[in-house]
């Protein structure tokens, strides 16, 4: 029986991570980790973060050289402990703003709030601005939010990009001022997790943080982001049976054998984008492109 | 007449091309702008199988466990089909592994599984577009390193217009209440 080539399909995603992580899924997730302290750091921060910005606008969309490498993934590429292989890429260095995908939505009429087929985006889709075609009181430099998996697609193929891979992602993510991969610094986590104690009800801060050591911003700290294969992070590794009720193999793949289980933050993240459909909006996602070396 | 002679040609163009001038329902995979190639090397936008109802999933033809599952499962479903409805329900696989599945590869997958090509589509998309056609059908895929992939398997009902009218995760055997949902969207033909 050589052949993998699996399965398991759970009916409710939300329900599938819940039964294996303990983690609700919902838009004001991020309430867990609140406390008065981290509260008024992560207010700081933005409001340096917004000072940074409104020093100038930003000009064409900026794509910074990775080397990638080996990289442990908090998802082993076979579900069990082999690292994840990542070629040389270049990953825009901001997430794309309401300004830019505006641009995108004029240029690509059908793409528009009031036009788009529902296979390719859900309700929600854009409806934080003031008309299809107008921002309102949706910021030019904020990151775009409720746009859908097709939508952020193709937003990149005009960039002529794709979505980055979960692997990218996390492997760029993994990085902060001096190193690659700062993930064993508790500094590191706490910047992570600070972001996660802001209220999902306070205003998006603008693109623009600090640059990391490649060159790219805003990974962690402002929206959360869509990957090329969001939807593939939790299919489980060896799952031959045909049944769907194997629980603990899906689990055994997806979470329980997940490496670094102390990195609690990257988990979420999983577990936020495996909860979600293609066509699916949230106030809190957006995205970046990414491109070949 | 002489002004008539554009209008008739142009009825007579329009006429050819009924269902295309209908307007696609919103909710149709068929608004999906993609081009498939079939076993034979014939490539033509997904929205050209508009007018027949379908039964759809994704494979890789190296897959040596659960796709062929997948392939019975769809053949044994169209058994099951009743007459006369079944003449007319069209079977497509599409693959989502599109850098190892050439035209070639699934030609010979055709012919090694004997799949009846007279209502039979294997077809591969360019390597871009793999993606987002499963996550259109709502099928996960993952691929390992060693070239294997991770999958769901389900099985999809289209309507003539490409809605999604049913879909099962019942591999191996028929799924009644599918077989039911296909003679109905069969009837309605």
């Amino acid at each position: 029986m050589a052949g993998r080539g699996s399965v398991t399909q759970v009916t409710d995603p939300r329900e599938r991570v819940r039964a294996c992580t303990g983690l609700a899924i919902e838009e004001n997730h991020r309430k867990w980790f609140s406390s008065q302290t981290l509260r008024m750091r992560a207010w700081q921060l933005s409001m340096l973060m917004l000072g940074a910005l409104l020093a100038g606008p930003v000009v064409a969309a900026e794509y910074a050289p990775l080397p990638g490498g080996t990289f442990t993934s908090v998802l082993p590429a076979d579900g069990k402990a082999a690292p994840a292989k990542i070629a040389p890429f270049r990953l825009r260095t901001e997430p794309v703003t309401n300004a830019e995908f505006l641009a995108f939505v004029k240029a690509h009429p059908q793409w528009r709030r009031d036009q788009v087929a529902p296979v390719f985006a859900d309700r929600r889709y854009l409806t934080h601005w003031a008309a299809p075609d107008a921002l309102g009181d949706a910021l030019p430099q904020q990151p775009v939010t409720r746009v859908s998996w097709f939508a952020a697609q193709a937003y990149c193929e005009s960039e002529h990009a794709r979505l980055p891979s979960w692997y990218e992602w996390e492997y760029a993510a993994a990085a902060d001022a001096r190193r690659a991969d700062a993930r064993s610094d508790p500094a590191w986590r706490e910047r992570v997790l600070q972001w996660y104690s802001r209220p999902s009800s306070q205003a998006l801060p603008s693109v623009g943080g600090a640059a990391d050591v490649h060159g790219v911003r805003d990974l962690n700290g402002v929206v959360w982001e869509w990957v090329d294969d969001f939807n593939a992070l939790l299919v489980g590794s060896d799952s031959r049976d045909q049944d769907g009720a194997d629980k603990m193999k899906f689990c055994g793949a997806g979470a329980v054998s997940m490496q670094e289980k102390e990195n609690y933050a990257t988990l979420m993240r999983i577990a936020m984008l495996s909860a979600l459909k293609a066509v699916d909006t949230t106030n809190n996602m957006g995205f970046r492109c990414a491109k070949p070396d | 007449m002489k002004r008539l002679a554009p209008w008739l040609l142009l009825t007579l163009l329009l006429a050819g091309q009924a269902s295309a001038a209908t307007p696609l329902p919103p909710d149709s995979v068929y608004q999906f702008n993609v081009t498939l190639t079939d076993q034979d090397g014939h490539a033509q936008p997904l929205a050209a199988r508009r007018g027949q109802v379908q039964l759809v999933s994704m494979i890789y033809t190296s897959c040596a466990m659960v796709c062929p599952m997948i392939v019975d499962t769809m053949k044994l479903t169209r058994k099951a089909v009743a007459e006369p409805g079944r003449d007319k329900l069209a079977l497509l696989a599409v693959s989502f592994d599109p850098a190892r599945d050439s035209v070639d590869a699934l030609r010979s997958y055709a012919a090694t599984r004997k799949l009846d090509m007279r209502y039979w589509t294997l077809a591969r998309t360019e390597l871009k577009d793999a993606r987002p056609l499963a996550a259109l059908f709502g099928l996960q895929y993952r691929q390992l390193p060693d070239g294997d992939f991770n999958h769901s398997s389900e099985l999809i009902l289209l309507d003539t217009d490409g809605r999604i009218a049913a879909r099962t995760t019942v591999i191996g055997r028929v799924d009644p209440v599918f077989v039911a949902a296909i003679d109905k969207a069969l009837a309605e033909h």
